[in-house]
């Protein structure tokens, strides 16, 4: 009960701040004192956005975007997930390449992207590559945490019991570090998304980012706003989505 | 009366269930000097049908003979059989095993508990609803088929897990110490029960305990064992048929059997502790 109420108001102070902070905006533009270059006011923001939907240009570029995404995105949580299944499977092989995992996620990896754009061309492709490299590392590193943790006496029940490899990994190992490795899938997934947008405002032919860095150069703030509140309102109801799975995963 | 006969005494091969022949146990440690003989040409021969327990000083190899006899080890040098086949690996067709800590998945339902088991093991579909609703039946358990584990208590939980490995159908039950969690009420309870259950189905048994009370009640026969290397010291018969009343704790044969146990151990165990004294003051003079 106690809880709900405290759950009640906070969404209540944090839609207080939404309103607070687009009250500011109309403020701050119908006010006059910074220049609709850098600061459209948000009705002009709202006849923009609907016409880059009318226009066609919305749902092309959110193609485009979305679909890089989710392949990098895919490609991250597939192949982090087997290499923390293979380095599992030795303490040894975690002593090795944990560390060597955690080491090349601290460096910014922004730095190699021209090498991918150089490799692989402007085209989507060298974003999937890209961002699906930085999204491999949370979900690599929370699955050796989550798969090193399950508990020995379930892993020894279950071979005495003759459990095939898939059939351990399947009953016993996924769900045991499944919420473990929910986290980095979701930490994968922002990782992802903010990669390829760089990416594409960096070098690309279409995309949101694309559209961003265009609208910019064009001197168009109310499209490019547009874009902005988009990748906004979009991010924060993922988190919402997949924060809410998450908790989920771990109550059971 | 109680026989004791020596060591290593063999029984006719047909009617063992189980064959170990001179197994050797070595553990390599961190130095190859560090390597620990944890058992040291072990052989013996449990008859089929048999309540046998293992007994000995903690670090005997216990669990590792255990672990060797299911085929979850392989032992440094000599073999076990079961039922004339040379173990190699688990064998779910003819063993199961229970261990101390309930192995029932906190994500899965006692219903999935045994399901996901029964799957593992390869037994036919069919037979999954059949077997669970039995086994929760023979200990009382029914009710709690749809509950997850963590919303039983400990005793209840281990007589879930306990069900489920008889459920799994198996000639062999290894069980490493399951009492040890519980407090000692429950235990007792528990294994009058265990008694009760096992005297009808003819299975053989190897159960490892630290209680003298519960090897005595339990076994056809108890293994003593000896510790630093891990062997075999004697073996004692428990005559007395099965199941077993609590009466027979109260009888002066049960009591005089215990004390006989725990003379025979006291000594190991006496052992144990001075080696361990001798061994850190050794380390403590380097
Ligand atoms: N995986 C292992 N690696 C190295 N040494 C081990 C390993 N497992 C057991 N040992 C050693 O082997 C010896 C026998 O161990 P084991 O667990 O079989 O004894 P136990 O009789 O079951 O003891 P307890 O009564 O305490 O359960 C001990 O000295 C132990 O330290
Ligand atoms: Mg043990």
């Amino acid at each position: 009960m106690i809880g709900d109420a405290s759950n009640l108001s906070s969404r209540a102070i944090q839609l207080g701040f939404l309103a607070l902070l687009v009250g500011a905006w109309q403020l701050l533009s119908s006010l006059g004192t910074i220049s609709p270059l850098l600061l459209p006011s948000p009705d002009s923001v709202r006849i923009a956005f609907v016409k880059l939907v009318e226009s066609g240009q919305f749902w092309s570029s959110l193609r485009v975007t979305g679909s890089t995404v989710l392949q990098a995105w895919a490609i991250a949580m597939i192949a982090g997930s087997a290499a923390a299944y293979a380095i599992t499977r030795s303490r040894f092989l975690v002593a090795v390449f944990e560390p060597v995992i955690a080491g090349i996620f601290a460096i910014p990896l922004t730095l190699l992207f021209p090498l991918y754009i150089l490799f692989l061309g402007i085209g989507p492709s060298s974003k999937v590559a890209y961002a699906a490299t930085y999204g491999f590392f949370p979900v690599a590193l929370n699955a050796i945490a989550g798969f090193s943790a399950v508990k020995e006496h379930y892993l020894r029940a279950a071979h005495s019991m003759g459990a095939s490899a898939f059939a351990t990994f399947r009953h016993v190992m996924l769900p045991a570090s499944f919420p473990i490795i929910l986290t980095g899938i979701r930490i994968s997934f922002f990782i992802t998304f903010a990669s390829v947008l760089g990416g594409e405002t960096l070098s690309s032919v279409t995309g949101i980012g694309k559209r961003i860095a265009l609208a910019a150069e064009l001197m168009e703030p109310a499209e490019m706003f547009a874009w902005i509140v988009f990748v906004i309102v979009f991010s924060v109801a993922t988190n919402m989505v997949l924060s809410m799975l998450e908790s989920r995963a771990s109550a059971q | 009366m109680n026989k004791m006969t020596p060591a290593g005494q063999i029984v006719s091969s047909q009617t063992a269930a189980i064959s170990i022949q001179n197994v050797r146990q070595q553990y390599p440690g961190r130095h190859s000097s560090a390597a620990v003989l944890a058992l040291d040409d072990i052989s013996l021969d449990i008859p089929r049908g048999e309540f046998v327990c293992l007994l000995g000083p903690s670090g005997c190899g216990k669990s590792t003979l255990l672990n060797i006899v299911g085929g979850l080890i392989k032992p440094t040098a000599g073999k076990v059989q079961v039922s004339g086949r040379t173990i190699d690996g688990p064998s779910p067709r003819d063993i199961a095993f229970i261990f101390q800590e309930s192995t029932l998945l906190p994500w899965y339902t006692i219903r999935e508990n045994f399901h996901v088991s029964f799957k593992f093991s390869r037994i036919a579909r069919s037979e999954w609803q059949s077997r669970t609703e039995e086994a929760l039946a023979a200990v009382g358990m029914s009710r709690f088929i749809d509950h997850y584990p963590e919303q039983l208590s400990v005793g209840m939980r281990q007589r879930v897990n306990l069900a489920r490995g008889i459920a799994l159908g198996t000639d062999i039950i290894l069980m490493d110490e399951p009492f040890a969690a519980l407090d000692e009420q429950t235990r007792m309870v528990l294994g009058e029960d265990l008694s009760e259950l096992l005297a009808k189905t003819g299975k053989t048994i190897v159960f490892v305990t630290h209680s003298l009370a519960e090897a005595v009640f339990l076994s056809d026969r108890v293994y003593v064992m000896a510790a630093r290397p891990g062997r075999l010291k004697t073996i004692v018969e428990i005559d007395e048929p099965h199941p077993r009343s609590p009466d027979f704790m109260l009888t002066t044969r049960f009591g005089d059997l215990r004390n006989q146990l725990y003379g025979l151990l006291r000594d190991e165990v006496r052992e144990g502790l001075q080696i361990e004294r001798k061994s850190s003051a050794a380390a403590g003079r380097t």
